[in-house]
C-alpha cells in the first residue's frame, strides 16, 4: 500500500549507460557530449542516468545566446546597486532590467534607460528561438511527431505577444516586461489595473480555464495511471493499440464516476490541447488588451458579460467603524 | 544494555515500529493541537467591517487581538488635554501679559494661552517651544499653528469626515519633536540609469518596500500629478506616454501610492474602492471621497506649509539626499489607523486651534 503513497520513483535501473540510438550515420552519435553517469538521488525522481547531452550547434547559439541575456540583466542590476555585491544579494528580488521610458516609443533608447533592455531582448529572443528550432531538429532527427515543438510554440507565442508584438502594435518598447522577480509582478498586477482589471478579459478567463483545466487532466491521469499500474496501466502505448484489464477498469472507474471517460490514447489528446491553449488564449487577450480593448470593465459590461448591481447600492450596509474598534454602537 | 531475555524478544518478534510511531504522532499532534484551540480559543480570530453590497467581498478585516487594543496614544493625549476656561469678558490677554506669543494667538486669555502652551510643549515634546525668539523651532512654531488652524477650518471635510474629531499638534507629533512617519524626496534610487529604470525596484520606506516606483509621493502628494491611469470608454486609442495616454509605469506609481495609503491606513483596497473596478466612481465607497479630499489637503500641507520649512529648519532636520524640508502624507497622522487616534475628538478642548480668526469660539 505504501508503495502507492509515494512520490518516488520505485524502480531505479543502473547499468551501463545507455547512449542511444543514431538514425542519422553518425551526427547525432558525434554531437552526444558528456560521459554518462548514474545518479541514486535523480533516479527517485526520473532516469537515473545523467547524460550525455546532445548540444549541437542550435544548443550552442541558444546558450551562448541566453546566457548573454543573464549576464546583461545580472550586470545591470549589479550597476544599479553600485556594484555592490551584498546589495545586489539583498535586493536581488527587487532588482530589475527596465524597459525604455514611453517617451522613447520604438526608437533605440539610450543604454541606461531601457537600451540594455532592448539589447538583452535581443539575446533571449534568439536563444528562445534556437532552441525552438533545437526541439524541432531532435524531434525530426529521432523521427518523432513534432508535437513538443508545437507545444513549446504555443508558449513562444505568449512571450512573443508580451515582448515583441503587442510593444509594435502599442508603439512603444516601455510596454513589454521588466527582467526583474518582483518587478515583472508589478508589472502583472499594474497591467491588469491599467486596463481596467483583466480579469473581466474572456481570453484571459480561457487562459485561466485551460491552465487549471491542465492541471486537473494532469492529476487525474497521474492517479489513473498509478492506480492500474499493478495491471500493466503503466505500459501506456501497449494498451492503446491492445487494450488490456487495466485501461477497460480505469475507463469503467471514470465513466461510473462521470458517465464519460478518455481513452488511453484521447487522454494525451487532452492533455496536449489544454496545455497547448493556456498560453495561446492568454496571447490572445492580452494583444487585444491596449489595441482593441482599453478597459475590459467597461467592455465587460457592454457586452452584458459583467453584471451590474440592482438597485441601490448598498451604503446603509456599511459597517461603522466605533462598532468595529468596540467603542459605541 | 538490555537483558538478554528482552534482545532475544526482539529477535523472535521483529516489528515495524515506525509505520504505528508515525501514524501515533500525527493522531496525537493533531489532538493535541485541537485542544489546544477548542480550549484557549483561535489566537488568530478575524472581525470584518463591511464596505460594500453584500456578497461582494467588500469587507476590511482585522484580527481580534488588534481591534480589542486601543491605539495607546489615546491615553497619552488625554492625560494632555485641558477643558478650556471659557472667558468671561475684561480678561487680560495673552499679548499683553505674554512674552513671545505666536501670531495669531495674542487674542486669547491669559488663562487660556497658558493652558495651550503648556499642551503644545507636550504634544511637541519640545519643553522650551516659544520661549526664545531666536531658535528655529519658534519660527517653525508660528507656521504649525497656522497649518493646524487651517486644517481644522478648511479641511474639515476630511478632517471632521465622520463627526468632530479635529486635529492638534499630536496628532502627528505624539510627543516627539519631529513626527515619525514622515518622508523626503530620494527618486532617483538606481545608480547609472536613467527614467523609469532609476526610480523603482528598491526597499524604501516610499515605496513600501515594494519595487514599485518610490516617488509616488513625491510626484502625487507634492507636484500634483494626476494620479488616474484608467480609460473610461471600452476603447481609448493611443500610444503610451503621448496625449495623455498612461502607461504601465503610471499604472505601477499609482499603485505604490495606493500601497502607502493602505499602510497608513491599515486598510486594503476594498475600503475605498471597489476592485472589481477600481476607477469607477458609481462603485467607491463614501470613503473614496474622503480621501480625494485628504490627497488635496496633503497637496496643501506640504506646499504651502512644509517645502518652505526648508529655510528655516536646520540642516539636520533635512532630507538625506536632497536637503529638502520634511513632507508629510496619509500615515504621519494616521499612523496606521483608520483615523487617527482612533476617531477621539482631540479639538474639542482647544478652540483656540479650531480657527484662524484669532477669536475662539468658547460657546461648545
Amino acid at each position: 500500500m505504501i508503495e502507492y503513497q509515494n512520490i518516488f520513483t520505485q524502480v531505479q535501473v543502473q547499468g551501463t549507460p545507455e547512449m542511444g540510438m543514431d538514425d542519422t550515420g553518425g551526427r547525432l552519435m558525434s554531437e552526444r557530449a558528456g560521459k554518462p553517469f548514474f545518479s541514486t538521488l535523480v533516479g527517485w525522481l526520473g532516469n537515473a542516468q545523467i547524460g550525455p547531452i546532445n548540444l549541437g550547434m542550435l544548443g550552442v547559439v541558444s546558450m551562448i545566446s541566453g546566457f548573454m541575456w543573464f549576464f546583461i540583466v545580472g550586470l545591470n542590476m549589479l550597476a544599479q546597486v553600485g556594484w555592490s555585491l551584498p546589495e545586489f544579494l539583498r535586493q536581488l528580488f527587487w532588482l530589475s532590467l527596465e524597459p525604455p521610458g514611453p517617451e522613447h516609443g520604438l526608437s533605440m533608447p539610450p543604454l541606461n534607460d531601457g537600451g540594455w533592455y532592448i539589447i538583452a531582448s535581443f539575446f533571449l529572443l534568439v536563444a528562445v528561438c534556437a532552441w525552438w528550432l533545437r526541439t524541432y531538429q531532435l524531434a525530426a532527427s529521432h523521427k518523432m511527431g513534432k508535437h513538443v515543438a508545437w507545444a513549446f510554440a504555443s508558449a513562444i507565442w505568449l512571450f512573443l505577444v508580451l515582448g515583441l508584438f503587442r510593444p509594435i502594435l502599442m508603439g512603444s518598447w516601455s510596454e513589454a516586461v521588466p527582467y526583474g522577480i518582483f518587478p515583472h509582478l508589478d508589472w502583472t498586477t499594474a497591467f491588469s489595473i491599467r486596463y481596467g482589471n483583466l480579469y473581466y478579459n474572456p481570453f484571459h478567463c480561457l487562459s485561466i480555464v485551460f491552465l487549471y483545466g491542465s492541471v486537473l487532466l494532469f492529476a487525474m491521469h497521474g492517479a489513473t495511471i498509478l492506480a492500474v499500474t499493478r495491471f500493466g496501466g503503466d505500459r501506456e502505448l501497449e494498451q492503446i493499440v491492445d487494450r488490456g484489464t487495466a485501461s477497460e477498469r480505469a475507463a469503467l472507474f471514470w465513466r461510473w464516476t462521470m458517465g464519460f471517460n478518455a481513452t488511453m490514447e484521447g487522454i494525451h489528446r487532452w492533455a496536449w490541447w489544454f496545455a497547448v491553449l493556456t498560453p495561446i488564449t492568454g496571447g490572445i487577450g492580452i494583444l487585444l488588451t491596449g489595441t482593441v480593448v482599453d478597459n475590459w470593465f467597461i467592455w465587460a459590461q457592454e457586452h452584458n458579460f459583467a453584471p451590474m448591481y440592482d438597485g441601490s447600492y448598498g451604503y446603509e450596509a456599511y459597517g461603522s467603524y466605533e462598532a468595529f474598534i468596540g467603542k459605541g454602537e | 544494555m538490555f537483558p538478554k531475555w528482552f534482545d532475544k524478544w526482539n529477535r523472535d518478534n521483529p516489528t515495524n515500529v515506525f509505520g504505528p510511531a508515525v501514524a501515533i504522532s500525527a493522531v496525537g499532534g493533531a489532538v493535541f493541537v485541537a485542544a489546544l484551540l477548542v480550549t484557549w480559543g483561535q489566537p488568530y480570530a478575524t472581525e470584518s467591517l463591511q464596505t460594500g453590497p453584500r456578497g461582494t467581498g467588500m469587507s476590511v478585516p482585522e484580527f481580534k487581538l488588534d481591534l480589542a487594543k486601543p491605539d495607546p496614544s489615546i491615553e497619552s493625549f488625554l492625560a494632555s488635554t485641558s477643558a478650556p476656561v471659557v472667558p468671561r469678558g475684561g480678561e487680560q490677554t495673552a499679548g499683553e501679559a505674554r512674552e513671545n506669543v505666536p501670531p495669531g494667538l495674542e487674542g486669547l486669555t491669559v488663562e487660556n494661552y497658558d493652558r495651550l502652551l503648556a499642551a503644545m510643549r507636550v504634544w511637541t515634546g519640545i519643553p522650551d517651544l516659544f520661549e526664545s525668539p531666536d531658535n528655529y523651532q519658534t519660527a517653525v512654531g508660528h507656521v504649525m499653528i497656522g497649518m493646524t488652524q487651517n486644517l481644522n477650518e478648511e479641511w474639515s471635510g476630511h478632517v471632521n469626515a465622520n463627526k468632530e474629531v479635529g486635529v492638534t499638534c499630536y496628532t502627528c507629533h505624539r510627543g516627539q519633536p519631529v513626527p515619525s512617519d514622515i518622508w523626503f524626496k530620494i527618486s532617483p534610487v538606481n545608480e547609472s540609469v536613467e527614467g523609469w529604470s532609476a526610480n523603482q525596484n528598491r526597499v524604501t520606506v516610499q515605496s513600501q518596500y515594494t519595487s514599485l516606483p518610490s516617488d509616488a509621493l513625491e510626484k502625487y502628494l507634492l507636484d500634483g500629478e494626476s494620479i488616474k491611469v484608467h480609460d473610461l470608454e471600452s476603447r481609448v486609442a493611443g500610444v503610451p506616454g503621448t496625449d495623455g495616454y498612461p502607461g504601465i509605469q503610471q499604472a505601477e506609481r499609482t499603485y505604490s501610492l495606493m500601497n502607502y495609503v493602505a499602510n497608513s491606513l491599515g486598510v486594503n483596497c476594498v475600503f475605498c474602492h471597489n476592485s472589481r473596478a477600481f476607477y469607477d466612481g458609481a462603485q467607491v465607497t463614501p470613503q473614496w471621497g474622503t480621501e480625494i479630499l485628504g490627497i488635496e489637503m496633503v497637496l496643501e500641507l506640504n506646499n504651502t506649509y512644509l517645502v518652505p520649512l526648508e529655510g528655516l529648519l536646520p540642516e539636520n532636520r533635512l532630507g538625506p539626499v536632497y536637503a529638502d524640508a520634511p513632507k508629510a502624507a496619509c500615515k504621519t497622522c494616521h499612523k496606521g489607523y483608520q483615523q487617527p487616534l482612533q476617531g477621539t475628538n482631540v479639538i474639542g478642548d482647544w478652540p483656540e486651534l479650531a480657527t484662524t480668526s484669532g477669536t475662539p469660539d468658547y460657546s461648545n
